[in-house]
């Protein structure tokens, strides 16, 4: 009988702990999908966030290491430094990436770190049940913002690929989203771009994935998914914001 | 005889961790350590090695942290505030069960504090610093060729034991230069399967982490790691024994406050008065049974520190308490005459402790 | 046991460091105990800056000088903190075209030499250390004034070579000097 659907050799055989409805599945797949289709798994060394994808160290079958909140791109820096040769990735949330950890994301940026980053933005911290993150939408209510987020008390959501966008080091900054089929399907080349790129020596590529959390925001996956289309992309526009090489190449 | 050359202590540290093969250095600047990261910026790019200046003190100790999980020979160094910004860092290397090899040239504190030597991060470097159970081992040189030698008997320990050595120095020790020759450098190598390389799809994927969602996990790998913690305990104590065979009196001092000493243990011998000094060398493990001995021999301690008295409770309970323990002391930057030490070794000769 | 203290004390920029340096490696190439240590930090920049060199037949101790054998002042400041810490009998080296003062102490030896003024004179204005310490070996038998090239070759990098005839030039100077 012939296979037409398995499971990309890059992701573990184990069960995923994500909620039901959470696009983080499908992330990973991408991730995985990217990594078989270079042919790079072996070469491939994972970094984990703190957040909701804490334990990607169990899900991803490539060598993995988990990070201080925060602080992947510096982990994925000593990484790289050491072992030019592998291939380096890190995935984090918006938490971790944008609040905690963006001294490390804006320099790992400026340097043009040979490293592929995944940032996936669902404007809110998961993992701890939903309080504001630093991408949570003007008006968004959450548990640390139970009235709406007031941009004129805690300041306004970031836009994290329009900021790297303006630095000279970086090579690749696209914003994507997952939710729908031909997003998704977007996603994965860009996601598959941002690895090769590494791979060519290109230099620091970030994929910010928008992405969805029904549980916290407190929606059914179809309306999370109608949200992010409403109210997320409208704020967050998918496109690439940098792209050296295509630059060169047309100009 | 291997050339004597002069060296800066914070040079020789450099040096001595390039001889140890370390070949990736990530930091950040500040007083009074900076010629260690000014000779890794020289020396590095000429060895094929990395000098990477991080963003910031957190970034550079998780660079090592990932360094390290690679398998490399990695190294930072810093200064006092410095180190409170790596504690985290340091706490994840010791969950992750990794070696590192961290360098605090000490200056005064609390807070942004001053920038001349100190010894008042010793709670700091032996009791933790960072979050959760753990230790580092705590080496405490006393001269430039100490500086070196311990540099290199740091990462053969951080890697035999997987976990982080640290040289505690101070700005006098970083900053003054001696004559120092690399003959002895003994370099020794270790396994390291559980390393960072990539699978090469040919063996299950290595995961360096230090989260234990379930408590038994956690506390088990805990008792693991504090297993291995006794058995440095009972083999890598390292301490200096001076005037020690018949003294009444025993000053207890490490680094450059063991060097004061020394001239005020030598003036009081001169005036009669039978005194020693036990520095020392590892302060984690502490020489516990080295001054525990002692406490059978003395009628009393000096305990002689560049802070307001941190070590004096390891020596208190070392002694288990069995004898009388005083403080001689300078903090801020001050650091104490021999004459200051002698007054302290003839007041506890009175009795006066 | 034989162990000199010297406390060279002075200016940012007129070379204490490096003198003391040149003090520590005559002391390693004579065989002898030495140690280093200098004032660091802000006051270096501009501000007083200090250098402790200790040569000894046996280890060194404490590195840090209280009571200095020798002290070399280069500037009013210094020789004001430091005259009354030179050991009974110690040496006193004052640069007497920037110190018009007087060491009242006479329990010491007290050298006045000219030694910016001299080094002026020879087109050498920043080496008045070099001059003193110059004057300095005459009275260090210890020390000795024969090997000094190789020491001043040592310390001079490369990229100033012209330095080093410059240095040697203010060695002899100083060490031909009588007041």
């Amino acid at each position: 009988m012939a296979v037409v659907f398995e499971k990309p050799k890059s992701l573990a055989n184990v069960p995923l702990h994500y909620c039901p409805g959470c696009p983080h599945g499908i992330i990973h797949r991408l991730v995985a999908e990217a990594l078989d289709e270079l042919g790079i798994e072996g070469k491939a060394i994972g970094v984990a966030p703190v957040g909701c994808a804490v334990m990607a160290y169990d899900y991803f079958n490539c060598d993995m290491i988990e990070a201080a909140h925060g602080r992947a791109p510096a982990v994925a820096t000593g990484i790289k430094r050491c072992r030019p040769e592998n291939i380096v990735f890190t995935y984090q949330g918006d938490g971790d990436l944008a609040s905690i950890g963006m001294a490390e994301t804006v320099h790992s940026a400026a340097r043009n770190e040979n490293i592929t980053v995944i940032f996936v933005n669902n404007a809110i911290y998961g993992m701890t049940g939903g309080q504001m993150a630093p991408t949570s939408l003007p008006g968004q209510v959450t548990q640390t913002s139970p009235y709406g987020r007031d941009v004129n008390h805690c300041g306004w959501p970031i836009k994290v690929c329009e900021m790297l966008a303006t630095l000279e080091g970086p090579e690749y900054i696209t914003r994507v989203a997952v939710n729908n089929v031909k997003n998704v399907n977007k996603a994965k080349k860009a996601i598959k771009k941002a690895f090769q790129n590494q791979m060519d020596g290109k230099g620091f590529s970030l994929v910010e994935v928008v992405s969805a959390c029904p549980t916290n925001w407190g929606m059914t996956p179809q309306q999370a998914l109608e949200w992010v289309e409403s109210d997320m992309l409208p704020y967050y526009p998918i496109g690439v914001y940098k792209d050296r090489s295509a630059a060169k190449e047309e100009g | 005889m291997a050339e004597r050359v002069l060296m800066k202590g914070n040079e020789a540290i450099a040096e001595a961790a390039i001889r140890a093969g370390c070949r990736h250095y990530f930091g950040y600047p500040i007083t009074p350590q900076t010629e260690i990261a000014a000779y890794m910026a020289k020396k590095m790019p000429k060895i094929g090695g990395v000098f990477l200046q991080a963003e910031s003190e957190i970034a550079s100790i998780n660079m090592v942290y990932g360094a390290a999980a690679a398998g490399m020979r990695v190294m930072t160094s810093s200064s006092s505030p410095g180190i409170s910004l790596k504690a985290e860092g340091l706490s994840y290397i010791a969950g992750s069960d990794i070696p590192a090899f961290v360098v605090n040239v000490q200056r005064g504190g609390p807070g942004l504090g001053g920038i001349q030597p100190s010894q008042s991060d010793y709670f700091q470097a032996t009791k933790g610093g960072g979050h959760g159970d753990y230790k580092m081992i705590v080496l405490a040189p006393a001269s430039v060729q100490e500086m070196a030698s311990l540099t290199i008997k740091g990462f053969n320990l951080a890697d035999k034991y997987r976990m982080t050595a640290m040289i505690l120095a101070d700005g006098t020790i970083g900053q003054m230069m001696e004559p120092i020759s690399f003959e002895d450098a003994q370099i020794e190598t270790y396994e390291k399967p559980w390393a960072l390389t990539g699978t090469n799809c040919e063996r299950k994927h290595n995961v360096v982490n230090s989260l234990y969602l379930q408590p038994d996990e956690l506390e088990k790998k805990n008792f693991e790691r504090y297993e291995r913690y006794k058995a440095i305990e009972q083999t890598e104590a390292m301490w200096e024994e001076y005037m020690m065979e018949d003294a009444e009196l025993c000053v207890v001092a490490f680094g450059i406050a063991s060097r004061v000493a020394k001239n005020a243990v030598a003036a009081a011998r001169a005036e009669g008065i039978k005194v020693g000094l036990i520095r020392p060398i590892t302060l984690w493990p502490f020489p516990t049974q080295a001054l525990n001995a002692a406490a059978d021999k003395v009628k009393g301690f000096i305990s002689v520190e560049l802070s307001m008295g941190q070590m004096i409770e390891d020596v208190r309970l070392a002694t288990q308490c069995k004898r009388p323990v005083a403080l001689c002391n300078r903090c801020g930057g001050m650091i104490p005459s021999p004459d200051e030490v002698l007054d302290s070794i003839r007041k506890a000769q009175k009795g006066e402790f | 046991m034989k162990t000199t203290q010297i406390l060279i004390a002075g200016f940012g920029g007129q070379g204490i460091l490096f003198s003391g340096k040149f003090l520590a490696y005559k002391g390693l190439m004579e065989d002898l105990q030495v140690s280093w240590l200098p004032s660091y930090g802000p006051e270096m920049r501009g501000g007083t800056a200090n250098c402790n060199v200790i040569l000894s037949e046996t280890p060194v101790g404490s590195p840090i000088i209280t009571a200095p054998d020798v002290l070399i002042a280069m500037n009013l400041p210094s020789l004001q903190k430091y005259v009354n810490t030179v050991v009974p009998g110690g040496q006193i080296y004052v640069d007497s075209s920037l110190i018009d003062a007087k060491v009242e102490r006479t329990d010491v030896q007290v050298f006045y030499i000219p030694a910016t003024q001299m080094a002026k004179d020879e087109n050498i204005a920043s080496l008045a250390n070099m001059i003193i310490i110059g004057h300095l070996l005459q009275n260090h038998p210890e020390l000795s004034f024969e090997g000094t090239d190789a020491v001043v070759n040592k310390l001079v990098p490369p990229k100033k070579a012209a330095l080093i005839e410059l240095n040697m030039k203010a060695l002899t100077l100083g060490k031909e000097y009588s007041a």
